[in-house]
């Protein structure tokens, strides 16, 4: 059995340009390049991607769930940052 | 692949009441449970188990059709096979990864099921022993396989149920080539459709007891069913194959080795005679025709790889030490 273990990576994937590149999953590789590789193979077997990020999962900083209604609550209660909150007449039309 | 109802859960937890209510009313909300999320000890490990065991199953099971690669009959079957096989070495890293983000490592689920701790879906256990079994090991097993995993993309761990959204769009190849296989040698010669009808009756136990046991009340069951990790009992899965499955033997001709399998006009759906969970529970335990042999390849073939993991690594950490060196002499 090896004792060192092998770096995990997360994989983000954009499917085409003009869009932007979505985690896709993660997988384990000694170095960036191999990351890359085994990264096209895991992922996108059926052209599900015109480019691929390998970020280590380790230098990813993640917000905690116990912080999440300290972190995003307020943000629930601000109704007026949505269009919906003002009231434009009809005649107005779109806006 | 392929996975089986969960072999040997144990879902038993220990926290409070008011943990646990509050995590089921999460559940029953259907609100999806991810990685970092307070959850019950229990529905942890049961997770951690039954992905596991998903994943050493798809590695495993490129054992039996890796077999056949180089005797192929033609390049379209063969470049087929070789990305079905490849497709399964994917969905067990896909599910390793995902077991991963409950906190276990990727050598400690290598380590369990290299040792034998970790148990992985029975029909790997059963030889492919000619080229109809490749039909009917994509049509079947892949068959089977697809019924439990479309049910598991909508398990509340959100980790396992992408995984299994990705796998799901996958498999739909697997089945069809099987079955395309099937089609051929049914529209053969009389040896070949005879090839193809051993083939199911080799196959389709085997195939039906890839959902598991029947669960009568099993605490377990209804536990993981409770915290929607799993969605329908194994007998429901069981019969959806059942009666997706015979009208498609009834295409290819050829007829279900079951004396008692029955159309039940009440139920709308077939019953069928009973299954040898002795046969099953043999096989789960290490003395099917394979176990073996498949325990024996994969161990080897890990051990045969140990210097190519000891050589990456190492050439990672000098490129990275060469990196500093030059970054200090720059400085
Ligand atoms: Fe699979
Ligand atoms: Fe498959």
């Amino acid at each position: 059995m090896t004792e060192v273990t092998t770096p995990l990576w997360e994989v983000f994937i954009r499917a085409r340009n003009g869009l932007s590149h979505k985690h896709a999953g993660s997988i384990h590789a000694a170095d960036s390049e191999m990351a890359l590789q085994a990264a096209r193979d895991v992922y996108t077997r059926r052209g599900e991607g015109q480019s691929v990020w390998v970020v280590r999962s380790s230098d990813i900083v993640a917000s905690d769930p116990v912080d999440k209604d300290m972190m995003f609550e307020p943000t629930a209660t601000k109704i007026y940052r949505h269009p919906t909150f003002y009231e434009i007449p009809d005649e107005v039309g779109n806006m | 692949m392929y996975s089986q109802g969960l072999i040997g859960a144990d879902g038993a937890t220990e926290e409070d009441e008011a943990f646990l209510q509050a995590f089921q009313k999460r559940i029953d909300a259907e609100l999806k449970i991810e990685p970092n999320d307070p959850m019950p000890e229990g529905y942890r490990k049961t997770l951690v188990r039954q992905m596991s065991q998903h994943a050493h199953s798809e590695i495993i099971g490129m054992q039996p059709e890796g077999n056949w690669i180089t005797r192929a009959p033609t390049l379209r079957r063969k470049a087929a096979l070789l990305a079905k096989i490849q497709d399964e070495g994917g969905h067990g890293l896909y599910l390793y990864s995902a077991s991963e983000t409950l906190g276990v490592s990727r050598e400690e689920l290598t380590d369990q099921l290299l040792s034998g701790a970790a148990k992985y879906s029975s029909i790997f256990n059963y030889p492919a022993l000619t080229w109809a079994d490749i039909g009917a090991i994509g049509w079947l097993v892949d068959g089977a396989a697809i019924m439990n995993q479309i049910a598991l993309c909508r398990c509340s761990y959100g980790p396992y149920a992408r995984a299994m959204i990705r796998i799901c769009k996958e498999e739909s190849f697997h089945q069809r080539q099987g079955y395309e296989i099937m089609i051929a040698l049914c529209n053969g010669s009389d040896e070949q459709k005879e090839l193809a009808q051993d083939a199911l009756n080799r196959f389709w136990w085997p195939s039906l007891m890839m959902f598991g046991p029947s669960e009568g009340d099993s605490v377990h069951s209804s536990q993981s069913m409770a915290w929607k990790i799993k969605r329908f009992s194994n007998d429901d899965l069981r019969d959806k194959f059942i009666n997706a499955t015979v009208p498609q033997a009834e295409y290819l001709g050829l007829s279900v080795p079951d004396p008692d399998l029955r159309w039940n006009e009440q139920t709308k759906s077939y019953d069928h005679g009973d299954i040898d969970w002795e046969e099953f529970w043999r096989v789960v335990k290490g003395d099917g025709p394979c176990n073996r042999e498949r325990m024996k390849n994969r161990r080897r073939v890990h051990r045969e790889g140990a210097w190519v993991r000891e050589a990456a690594l190492a050439h990672a950490q000098k490129r990275e030490e060469r990196k500093q060196t030059s970054r200090m002499a720059a400085e």
